[in-house]
């Protein structure tokens, strides 16, 4: 095998070196417990509020409205279970749209099971939600809305400024779940109405099991893990102090290169999206061609299953992930392909390649080559091509 | 991926792929809304009865593809009655099996043998014991 080329970075992102040696001393030598009254604990303590004040300015928010989680779903279900429970009184009704992440989807299915109303927004065919149908969805009961700063699965970024302001126009708390673009693009809660924002360490390079939830100080909602009175009483459990570090060190080392990463990514990005377009036939870019995130590449291939090519790629080294049922672990596809209008059989033939910045165009030149192959290998195959070809020489 | 060396031998050097013109038989079963196609052609030897040749294309993931080549590979050089005996089963067990959630690729191996010998038994207007008209039919797709 040749050697391996990473194109996975929505599912994660390897801890960059710094990240790792700015951890072990909380591991080693500072392993106090934050929460400690003697003075061995005081560093710790010192690197943690180091860290959230990194966090904040990154958003361009306050320290005192970050929030340490477990990750990304715990950062979702908190806010989710956490605006439900602390504003009923006002209404139970929560809008989101229909290509959320799981960790906000099933968490909504199981608030609808305990009498709340979600509404699912629809997206275009580039899987854009619309501040006009977030505002004709607004009721007098709705009490939060939910939608992602940027697609796992197609990269689409939201125009999340244009829905804080419907939002707060209506007097409607606004959450996104950054997880996909945190670090990734510029993001300042200030200045995009954002209430409420999760985010998760490994995404960008940091430790895996640690992330965030900025809350703004006007939100009241009580905790999700009860327990110990850390995070002001919020959110329970000893500080993973290696973890906040680690995410902090990852955060700021994003931020203090984004334009340069963003440029890099972006042509690397459209290099791989330009050549598959142009050489591999019955394809389809899947997500917006320009409001993307800089490191996302899906298409759909017609008439193939996404299983056996991510196998294939496997085969050459490269890891990609796909929408395919067969990948999802039931038998329909990715619920955002299908939102954004892809019939079942061509969302089975989905392919995603999420890059970094680590990435060279060399790769993306081999990725290319590799995935034609794959593709006319997996077409003189399929019964469906045969078909497809079969009908296009009648015409 | 948790397949067998045997899965990802027949996925990677897939047998008897392609199509044969003019077959005795053609049985496409599978629905492409679930991922899964399979298309089986048969040449049998009208005297004896034989799977003389028997070739394959499939839409469909890794299992999908080992399965339908592992099961033109036992159907090959038996006879009609033999070949219906080819089950679900068989073909796991030759793969040395297979994940709990691809065994259906193993279902869709067996109706796609059947639905080519059903094709056959139909165009030559004979009836083959304990062949029953096979389930699904990419025709079904809504």
């Amino acid at each position: 095998m040749s050697k391996l080329i990473y194109l996975d970075n929505a599912a994660t992102t390897s801890v960059r070196p710094e990240v790792f040696e700015a951890m072990k001393p909380y591991y080693l030598e500072n392993y106090s417990n934050p929460s400690s009254v003697y003075s061995f604990a005081g560093e710790a303590k010192k690197a943690m509020e180091d860290a959230r004040k990194v966090i904040a300015d990154s958003l361009g928010a306050a320290a005192t409205e970050i929030y340490f989680t477990g990750g990304g779903s715990e950062s979702d279900n908190w806010v989710l279970k956490g605006v439900a429970e602390a504003y009923r009184a006002k209404g139970k009704h929560i809008i989101t749209s229909k290509i959320e992440h799981h960790a906000i989807l099933h968490t909504c299915e199981y608030l609808e099971k305990h009498g709340y109303e979600i509404t699912y927004l629809d997206v275009d065919e580039n899987g854009l939600v619309t501040p006009e149908e977030v505002e004709k969805a607004i009721r007098p009961d709705t009490i939060l809305i939910s939608i992602m700063f940027a697609n796992n699965e197609i990269g689409t970024i939201e125009p999340i400024a244009e829905i804080g302001k419907v939002a707060h126009e209506h007097g409607v708390l606004f959450h996104t779940d950054a997880v996909q673009a945190y670090a990734h693009v510029p993001i300042n809660v200030q200045e995009m109405n954002i209430d409420m924002l999760s985010a998760s360490g490994h995404k960008f390079h940091g430790p895996k099991g640690i992330g965030f939830l900025y809350m703004s100080n006007k939100v009241k909602i009580g905790p999700l893990i009860h327990g110990g009175s850390q995070e002001r009483s919020r959110r329970a459990g000893t500080h993973n102090v290696p973890g906040i570090v680690g995410m902090a060190k990852a955060a700021w080392l994003a931020h203090a290169k984004m334009d340069e990463t963003i440029a890099k990514e972006t042509a690397l990005r459209d290099h791989l999206i330009g050549r598959l377009e142009k050489e591999i036939p019955y394809c389809r870019l899947n997500g917006d061609r320009v409001k993307r995130l800089p490191n996302n590449v899906n298409f759909c291939f017609r008439f193939i299953e996404g299983e056996s090519l991510l196998i294939l790629l496997d085969q050459n080294g490269i890891c990609a992930s796909s929408g395919s049922a067969c990948t999802s672990g039931s038998l329909d596809p990715s619920h955002v392909l299908l939102a954004i209008g892809l019939p079942h059989e061509i969302a089975h033939g989905s392919l995603r390649l999420t890059l970094s910045e680590d990435n060279t165009m060399e790769e993306m030149d081999f990725v290319a080559d590799q995935a034609k192959k794959i593709v006319e290998r997996l077409r003189s195959m399929s019964p469906l091509y045969d078909d497809f070809v079969k009908q296009q020489k009648k015409q | 991926m948790n397949y067998s060396e045997k899965v990802m031998d027949h996925f990677n050097n897939p047998r008897n792929v392609g199509e044969i013109e003019n077959a005795s038989g053609v049985g496409t079963v599978g629905n492409a809304k679930c991922g899964d196609i399979m298309r089986i052609y048969l040449d049998i030897d009208e005297d004896t009865k034989i799977v003389k040749d028997c070739k394959f294309k499939t839409f469909g993931c890794g299992a999908a593809v080992a399965t339908s080549s592992m099961a033109t590979e036992l159907v090959k050089g038996k006879t009609i009655y033999e070949a219906l005996e080819v089950t679900n089963k068989a073909v796991m067990e030759a793969l040395d099996g297979l994940p709990p959630v691809k065994v259906h690729c193993s279902l869709l191996a067996e109706e796609a043998i059947h639905a080519a010998l059903w094709d056959y038994a139909e165009k030559n207007h004979i009836t083959i014991e304990g062949l029953k008209k096979p389930k699904t039919d990419i025709s079904d797709e809504d």
